[in-house]
């Protein structure tokens, strides 16, 4: 890699803006003006003040190594800190010291020793600018004329072009051999039966009679505990009694719903869903039709509920209808009553798929 | 060779230079033929300049990256299988999470230094993927990305996006509240993609949403598959900073055909080695300092709650605000299927958004037909069109990342959330136009500014009276270093339509004849040097 030492005065007479000669390479549109500038070249070398005055040379030298000595004092303090600040169980307070101290111990080693180097580098080293000449990127013509030869050669030897069924059935070949790996690749989501996705996300645990419990300690909601204007984080009777290994959570990402009471005139029901609230108390699944994100604010002035994920709004009255944001279907409905000893239950499973729309919904 | 020549020699090599280090040497040089290498590389010149410092960053936060992550994998358990915690952390104690929760506590509550790796781990992954995005910026500001470098540019872009890849992947794996609310939401996206949503959500996340298997997936994906393709990335990437060599930018004495600088040994040795510790010690200082993701504030995944206000880290943002910003109801159903545009249409301004970003470099080299190497950087004003789509592009993505904050801007500011949210939408809108305007308005008024001052000088503010009574102010004329600065650029003119050799004019030909037009139809030509002898003629 040639290096010339010139102090880039010669480069004055040269035509300075000139690119690299690439063989055939057009300037497009860019205009080279026939009497461009000149350019005058570097500069005059400027000596920094480490090279004229020795004492401050000394005093840069001092700071160097004494960032350094500075770094090994941080990595000995980060180690002892480490055994100086064990973590007591239970108390965050030391978590916390412990956290610092070995930390600021770390940063001081790696600042000193960082900020030292680079203070050596810019005060201490030479600092004469140095030229590298650029050559063109692509090869020389010899380099590429035998690059040709060679490929041209191997192509003669193994009949790679003129063996026309020999090259495609390897290409048949290249192409097809990945396959299996893809189909491997079925495994990730289980199979047999009663895994169908579309079928999964079709149904949730509630059915004809299950119990509105609360989410999480799973006591079940009696209607006149309902107050006008609460609203309650429900989850269906049985939820907390599976195991995580069992589906706990999947179910449980389905079959969140909300209860919230509202005074039997501000509902504005349809026909056909008017037996499905119970004394103004409504429930809705929780999971946004958007893209599945809680809606757990409730604002009983208003009665809207809102996604804190992108702000959708439901309107409870008008059976959380999309008033605002990115969702586009209403939340849907459970269907709910009350059995003989008054508790709230579910007259069915959600009568649509819950949560964020899916190809196969319709 | 005689071995009484061989026996002779060598005790006096080692003598002349030295003992053990040239020993040594010698040893390593006759089994790898190192001294190639030192000759080829040890005093490459590399040119200064703090701009170039951003690339850096970025490489060192990934090794602060890789050297956090690897402890932190000797205590993290990437499981999903339920636990009770039982570690040190009183509020949590005895709750049900799974393993990746309950390691992670412990790795922040009873590891001694564990939390500490947690919080520079996560803080250098925000910075190593904010310096590149910065990087990327400054790459494309001064047309660093021109031919030869279109591929490094494409190269650096995949970085880009395996960074982010990275990130979230990483920041999924704890299993807590505000990582699996994220979860859910890209579940919400994937399944609102036609025809293969259902179906890829469901083999993702082995059944459905959330499953038992998906961090275990993610961490393969993080630890293992991610981290070597970002590792043989970034090998290309420097590779191909080698092959070029470094651009510069333009000053007297530099030209297309050298770099002007420092060599690698010793000066960028010590100051690009000094560099990485400052890095990655800025990085423990702000881990030592700075809590990042309190994963026992928000406890373990359970789909029912959730907190307003909760954010992803910042690079997520854009997508984030993509899905927010959407008009409302763009969801129907058509030929029987569901046709979810609340969330297509997002992705395909985002992609549409990334892949434009990618192509660049081809769109610009094509409209000017500019075949030659471009070893040496521009200013900014001095390519307006493209430093106005660049202000644009900077725009529409910081309208997308606002809108990821819409509702805590709403409260900070205590305006309504609707308000907010139609203001971005718009901002999303116009703002790229105003944007683009304003800036090559200025671009276009500071190269005026260079031409006025290459030609006239600086105003000195010395007023002088001629003898004839009038008052004149007395320019001071740059010295021809500064001139030079002023004066040495590219310039381009719209591109003539003239008919092929069939003797017809192609549409694509017409297309990139407009292309061409809107790029360099203001122009504002460098000074020449019959301009400047004609002005000091004058004077």
């Amino acid at each position: 890699m040639a290096q010339d030492d010139n102090s880039g005065k010669d480069l004055a007479a040269d035509d300075s803006s000139a690119h690299i000669a690439v063989p055939g390479a057009s300037t497009g549109t860019a205009v080279v003006a026939p009497d461009a500038v000149k350019n005058p070249g570097l500069p005059a070398h400027r000596k920094r003040v480490t090279d004229l005055d020795p004492k401050k040379e000394k005093r840069a030298a001092r700071t160097v190594y004494t960032l350094f000595y500075l770094s090994i004092v941080g990595s000995v303090w980060a180690v002892a800190a480490y055994m100086a600040f064990p973590i007591t169980p239970g108390d965050l307070g030391s978590v916390r010291l412990n956290n610092l101290f070995i930390g600021l111990g770390i940063a001081l080693a790696l600042l000193a020793l960082g900020i030292g180097a680079v203070h050596w580098g810019k005060a201490l080293m030479a600092d004469e600018e140095s030229i590298d000449i650029r050559h063109p990127v692509r090869g020389s013509d010899e380099t590429r004329q035998t690059a040709v030869e060679i490929f041209d050669t191997a192509n003669k030897e193994s009949g790679f072009g003129r063996r026309s069924m020999i090259r495609n059935s390897l290409f048949g070949a290249l192409i097809a051999f990945p396959l299996p790996a893809i189909a491997l690749f079925r495994g990730l989501a289980p199979e047999g039966k009663d895994t169908e996705p579309v079928a999964l996300l079709s149904q949730t645990m509630w059915e004809k009679g299950t119990r509105l419990t609360r989410d999480p300690d799973g006591a079940p909601i009696k209607a006149a505990d309902v107050t006008f204007g609460s609203a309650f984080h429900v989850i269906p009777d049985g939820l907390s009694d599976i195991s995580h290994s069992d589906g706990m959570l999947e179910e449980k990402a389905k079959a969140i719903v909300l209860l919230m009471r509202l005074q039997p005139d501000q509902l504005h029901e349809v026909e056909e869903r008017k037996t499905w609230s119970y004394d103004g108390i409504v429930a809705y699944s929780k999971v946004c039709t958007h893209v599945g994100c809680p809606v757990a604010l409730y604002e009983q002035r208003t009665h809207h509920l809102l996604c804190p994920c992108h702000q959708s709004q439901f309107d409870v009255t008008n059976h959380c209808a999309v008033i605002f944001g990115p969702a586009a279907r209403p939340l849907p409905q459970l269907p709910i009553t009350v059995d003989d000893e008054g508790y709230l239950v579910a007259q069915s499973d959600f009568t649509e798929p819950v949560g964020p729309s899916f190809w196969e919904r319709h | 060779m005689s071995t009484t020549t061989a026996t002779t020699s060598s005790p006096e090599a080692k003598k002349a230079s030295g003992g053990f280090t040239a020993a040594a040497s010698n040893y390593i040089d006759e089994r790898t033929s190192i001294s190639a290498a030192v000759k080829e590389f040890g005093r490459k010149v590399f040119p200064d300049h703090w701009s170039f410092l951003l690339g850096e960053v970025a490489l060192y936060s990934f090794v602060v990256i890789l050297l956090s992550g690897s402890f932190l994998t000797f205590f993290f358990q990437a499981s999903m299988a339920e636990v009770h915690y039982d570690g040190s952390y009183v509020p949590l104690k005895g709750v049900e999470m799974s393993a990746a929760m309950a390691s992670t506590l412990d790795i922040s509550f009873d590891i001694r230094g564990g939390l500490l790796m947690r919080q520079i781990h996560h803080w250098a992954a925000l910075l190593f993927v904010a310096s590149i995005g910065l990087h990327m910026l400054r790459i494309y500001f001064t047309g660093a990305f021109r031919k030869p470098r279109e591929l490094n540019w494409v190269i650096g872009f995949v970085l880009f996006i395996l960074a982010m890849a990275e990130g979230f992947t990483g920041y999924s794996l704890p299993d807590d509240l505000l990582s699996g609310n994220g979860l859910r939401i890209i579940d919400g996206m994937v399944k609102g993609i036609p025809l293969i949503g259902t179906w890829t959500s469901y083999l993702v996340f082995g059944g459905e949403f959330p499953g038992d298997q998906i961090v275990g997936r993610l961490y393969t994906l993080h630890i293992l598959l991610l981290p070597a393709i970002v590792v043989l990335f970034i090998a290309l990437h420097l590779m191909f900073v080698v092959v070029h060599k470094h651009t510069q930018y333009p000053g007297p004495g530099k030209t297309q055909r050298n770099v002007v600088g420092f060599p690698v040994l010793p000066v960028y040795a010590a100051k690009a080695g000094g560099f990485f510790f400052i890095v990655f010690g800025i990085i423990a200082l702000i881990g030592s300092l700075f809590t990042i993701n309190p994963v026992w504030n928000y406890g373990p995944y359970d789909p029912s709650p959730v907190s307003a206000g909760t954010q992803p880290d910042w690079y997520i943002g854009f997508a984030d605000g993509a899905l927010r910003l959407v008009p409302p109801h763009l969801e129907f159903v058509w030929l029987s299927h569901t046709w979810s545009f609340n969330i297509i249409l997002p992705l395909l301004v985002i992609g549409v958004f990334i892949v434009l970003v990618l192509l660049y470099p081809f769109i610009e080299g094509w409209i000017t037909g500019d075949k030659r190497e471009h070893h040496l950087l521009d200013r900014p004003r001095n390519a307006p069109t493209r430093t106005a789509i660049g202000a644009a592009g900077v725009t529409f993505y910081a309208a997308l990342w606002a809108a990821a904050s819409s509702d805590l801007i709403a409260t900070h500011f205590q305006l309504t959330m609707e308000g907010v949210i139609h203001a971005l939408q718009a901002m999303l809108v116009i703002g790229p136009f105003i944007a683009y305007f304003v800036t090559k308005r200025i671009c276009l008024a500071l190269q005026k500014k260079d031409r006025e001052i290459a030609l006239h000088g600086y105003e000195s503010g010395r007023i002088v009276r001629l003898p004839g009574g009038e008052y004149i102010e007395v320019h001071q004329p740059v010295d021809e270093y500064e001139r030079w600065k002023l004066v040495s650029h590219d310039s381009y003119k719209p591109l003539m339509i003239r008919p092929n050799s069939r003797g017809k004019i192609t549409t694509g030909q017409r297309f990139r004849a407009a292309l061409s037009r809107w790029f360099f139809e203001d122009r504002i030509a460098p000074v020449t040097q019959t301009e400047i002898d004609r002005s000091h003629d004058q004077h």
